[in-house]
């Protein structure tokens, strides 16, 4: 008879902080203590907060110790488990919020009033349990859709829900799945993009880790409503541990007939496969992803075609992004207008953010669309590190915008961040405060384009190295001013000359960069 | 060299003689091996009916492959923004001076192989560098120096720690 479970935090952060050991001691405690088949332990992907990482939570009460030592597991079996007692000085401690956190994450609303639809699960369930999902509406959703709507009607409701595309560009996930449901040709296909590159973000990651059936609901609810029985997630090569989890998460769906032929009994079938990729930042540019899925150098096609219409194996294609899978399952689940009543107007739903850098809590945040900057870095971020003044965001990692102390309180929504010349982008939030240098930051930025550049263009593969050599320059103190002009010139052609994304995406920190800050670029000039 | 070609052919028989799983065949046959020969390429091509010059093509464009051999300890270090804002550029110098090797090369006792990444989504503790596979956070010049002595000083592969 179980009465309690105990999951340890196993993402890559905790195990980097001995949270194996951590597991082991708490299992040896508990065999001491012959608990053994009372209380069942096991790993946990989510991250919140990292510093408190490795965290243990206790259910059922719900109750979160951090960060956690092997010496420290062992006193919460003893004092918690065996004896009944909270560990009061192992709580994850509640420096910045008001409330007292010892139920991190378990309540809505509760810690930094998040608001979770994407992450409502991650961290709380153990993502190798397919129980653990079915307990929290997991493959309801699936099971709504199968036997009381039609495929128009899941097409119908995400389409009304206004739910935008996670991945960065915040195009219209209804209509890209409506473009696939009326081309004549089949068979169609499901891809989901978990080829998460961009520096600074790793919510896809965590995602995956924390609630891997999330992912492989949406994708079967997209294959239904848009008529594909086969999809493919497209996996960075360095997420070993993500790619295991989802390996696990499918077999386990299968079992159960929730993924595979004639999926509860219906007429409906849906496979999915899992394909890791081997190192390339442009592969997670859909058309790029296309040709690694087949066997090729993952080089982007020319658009139109869109995957819409040629995509993998040159049929219709949806290419969805992890988090934007995520949120189908809740859409289905709650309906359009749940979904309309969080966010803004004209982006409904939740953000999940990274946010790095100079803050005093880095980590995951998922947070209504249109909160502001200036609230997801005071309330969710504990403020700056150190107290220091704020000087420069970075959003949506390196292919982001550089934004200003004077865009803190503009609404994060695609919509209004495009109409102030920045992008949200994939959600990454690198925070600098007062002592970061804009030229130098410009320089690694850029220098990431150059590594990752595939070469395939000119304007991008010429264009990436001569800014980086004009901006080695510039911070350098070597440059002169017609050689800055000269540099924003060649970042223009570059914006508007590229063939893919990455190469139009290249001199964004230059170009933001200069509009923000230019009088850093000129002081560093010899005349 | 039969030994490494009978172990492409197992990594081949689990994804099957198809081009769509030349990423993931290379991929692993590289994890396996440390690098990617030409042999083994030459079989890669047979067996999936490619032009050698096709699985070249594929092999070379890829990070995770590489097709040079490489130190017996490969460490790549991270040089995206989140890790260089947090202080990066000085663990770049430890690196190098720790090592006695630039970035990019292999020590002439094939000891170790010094080489940059791009992120590898662990952006929250950085800055990060993997040494062969496993993750290390947080680090400045004293933990680098610290780190590379364990690799010294014992043999281990495998895991985080």
């Amino acid at each position: 008879m179980i009465r309690s479970t105990v999951l340890v935090s196993g993402d890559p952060i905790s195990l980097s902080r001995g949270a194996e050991d951590t597991r082991l001691a708490i299992e040896a405690e508990l065999a001491f203590y012959g608990l053994e088949d009372e209380v069942r332990v096991g790993y946990t992907g989510r991250v919140n907060r990292t510093d408190v990482l490795p965290v243990v939570v206790v259910y059922p009460e719900g109750i979160v110790y951090g960060p956690v030592s092997p010496e420290t597991g062992a006193t919460i079996v003893s004092e918690h488990l065996y004896k009944g007692r909270k560990v009061e000085h192992l709580l994850v401690s509640a420096e910045v919020a008001s409330a007292e956190i010892d139920t991190l994450g378990v309540a809505e609303d509760t810690l930094y009033a998040q608001k979770r639809v994407v992450l409502k699960r991650a961290g709380t369930i153990d993502p190798y349990s397919i129980d653990e999902y079915i307990a929290y509406d997991g493959y309801f959703a699936l099971g709504k859709a199968l036997t009381s709507m039609t495929p128009g009607e899941v097409l119908d409701t995400v389409k009304s829900s206004g739910l935008q595309g996670r991945g960065g560009a915040g195009f219209p996930t209804g209509l890209k799945w409506t473009f696939v449901a009326q081309q004549p040709e089949s068979p169609r296909y499901i891809v989901c993009n978990a080829d998460e590159s961009e520096p600074g973000t790793f919510k896809d990651r965590l995602i995956v880790e924390g609630d891997p059936h999330a992912v492989l609901e949406g994708m079967a609810l997209a294959g239904y409503a848009v008529g594909a029985s086969e999809g493919w997630i497209y996996i960075r090569g360095e997420y070993a541990m993500a790619k295991d989890i989802l390996n696990h998460a499918i077999t386990a769906a299968e079992e159960l007939n929730l993924l595979g032929d004639n999926i509860m009994g219906t007429s409906f079938s849906f496979h999915v496969h899992v394909h890791a990729g081997a190192g390339a930042y442009v592969c997670g540019e859909e058309t790029a992803l296309l040709n690694s899925l087949e066997g090729e150098r993952g080089i982007p096609r020319i658009r139109p075609p869109y995957p819409t219409v040629y995509g993998f194996r040159g049929k219709p294609t949806v290419v969805n992004n992890v988090e934007t899978l995520a949120n189908i399952a809740p859409i289905i689940l709650n309906g359009a207008d749940w979904f309309r009543a969080i966010g803004t107007e004209r982006s409904p739903g939740t953000k999940v953010y990274t946010m790095l850098g100079d803050v005093a809590l880095s980590g995951l945040v998922e947070a209504p669309m249109g909160t502001t900057l200036r609230e997801i870095i005071g309330i969710y971020g504990g403020g700056m590190k150190g107290g220091k003044a704020f000087k420069a965001a970075q959003t949506g990692g390196s292919s982001g915008t550089i934004i200003p102390a004077e865009l803190l309180d503009v609404p994060m929504d695609f919509a209004s961040m495009r109409e102030k010349g920045v992008g949200l982008g994939s959600g990454a939030l690198l925070v600098c405060d007062e002592d970061t240098d804009i030229v130098d930051l410009a320089y690694v930025l850029v220098r990431f384009f150059k590594t990752e550049s595939c070469g395939k263009c000119t304007p991008c593969r010429v264009g990436t190295a001569q800014m980086l050599e004009a901006l080695d320059r510039l911070r350098k103190g070597m440059a002169r001013r017609a050689d800055l002009e000269r540099l924003e010139e060649i970042a223009t052609y570059v914006q508007q000359a590229s063939f893919c994304g990455l190469g139009q995406a290249a001199p964004v920190p230059i170009l933001t960069g200069l509009q923000y800050f230019r009088s850093e670029f000129e002081s560093r000039l010899r005349d | 060299m039969e030994d490494v070609l009978a172990t492409t052919d197992g990594i081949i028989d689990v994804h099957g003689a198809d081009q769509e799983a030349l990423v993931e065949i290379l991929r692993e046959v590289n994890e396996v091996s440390g690098h990617l020969s030409r042999e083994q390429m030459q079989r890669i091509a047979s067996r999936l009916s490619l032009p050698l010059s096709k699985v070249y093509s594929v092999a070379s464009f890829y990070s995770l492959i590489s097709l040079e051999p490489l130190g017996k300890h490969v460490v790549r270090f991270c040089q995206d923004a989140p890790c260089h804002v947090v202080g990066g550029q000085q663990v770049w110098e430890a690196l190098e001076h720790e090592l006695g090797i630039p970035f990019g090369a292999t020590s002439l006792d094939g000891e170790w192989s010094l080489l940059t990444t791009s992120c590898i989504g662990a952006c929250a503790v950085g800055p990060v560098m993997m040494v062969d596979s496993d993750i290390h956070g947080n680090l400045d010049p004293q933990k680098v120096r610290e780190i590379i002595a364990r690799y010294r000083g014992e043999e281990r592969s495998g895991g985080i720690v």
